[in-house]
């Protein structure tokens, strides 16, 4: 065994490719971004929960989480939330309509990928405008 | 069945109940589409709620979360994204995650943190709906 393994020094063969060898497409990219989407939703139920307990603890608590969904950074997390909880949700459908088989074939894939990056980026848009409509406009 | 007992390397009782390497069969799977579908309306009826509920006073949020409909259907959205990510993150750690210790680690603290999520937000909306 020794012998073998002294003799025989690792060749440098090839490893199986991985993400940088191919060209970024963009059915690869809506793929990458549905994992890190559904990851960034995991830790954003944190503010959902944080939500409901300052609701449930009264007014000082509420309002401690007012000031952060009012503040710069809390509005800029809350849009990427929102946007990823819309993109998750429209690449989810995309995977659920594959599960029966169709829109796999070369063109549809990449209407599907389209569909669901402008889909999401035109509902958050849209959402935020009726959110900020509710609220009596932007503060 | 004898000629295929010689050609599969699995028994025929493994190959009858289908349960594979794992022992868990397609119920990750399934659970897995089972919460995206519900997921769906869920998540579109939770963004509504959210949505009347903005720049709402505290007074107001926790009158409007704690009637019955709202507060039921916030609940069925945080049971059925809970476990939905619960079975997400697993895949994520068994696709990246290769040392064994720590990959059990993380599988075990994935399961505590999505519960521990999904029991405040339901302790949040339990208490709001009984005033307790």
């Amino acid at each position: 065994m020794n012998t073998m393994a002294e003799t025989k020094a690792p060749a440098a063969r090839p490893l199986s490719p991985h993400l940088q060898i191919y060209k970024p497409m963009l059915t690869m990219m809506m793929s990458i971004v549905h994992r890190v989407t559904g990851a960034a939703l995991y830790f954003g139920t944190l503010i959902l929960a944080w939500w409901l307990l300052a609701a449930a603890s009264g007014p000082n608590g509420y309002a401690k989480f007012a000031a952060f969904s009012g503040s710069i950074i809390g509005r800029l997390i809350l849009l990427g939330y929102t946007w990823a909880l819309i993109h998750h949700m429209l690449g989810g459908i995309r995977h659920l309509i594959w599960d029966t088989g169709r829109g796999l074939g070369p063109i549809e894939r990449e209407r599907f990928a389209a569909a669901n990056l402008i889909g999401s980026i035109a509902l958050t848009v849209l959402l935020w405008i009726v959110g900020l409509l509710a609220m009596g406009g932007p503060r | 069945m004898s000629q295929s007992s010689v050609r599969h390397i699995r028994t025929p009782l493994a190959r009858v109940r289908g349960h594979g390497a794992a022992h868990t069969g397609t119920g990750h799977f399934w659970r897995q589409r089972l919460t995206a579908v519900a997921n769906i309306p869920l998540t579109v009826a939770a963004v509504i709620i959210i949505v009347m509920l903005l720049g709402r006073n505290q007074a107001a949020v926790a009158q409007i979360l704690g009637t019955p409909l709202v507060a039921i259907v916030m609940l069925l959205f945080i049971v059925s994204i809970t476990v939905h990510m619960r079975l997400g993150m697993q895949v994520i750690i068994e696709d990246y995650v290769h040392g064994e210790t720590a990959k059990l680690i993380l599988i075990m603290a994935n399961s505590f943190f999505c519960i521990a999520v999904a029991l405040a937000s339901a302790y949040g909306i339990f208490k709001l709906s009984f005033g307790v």
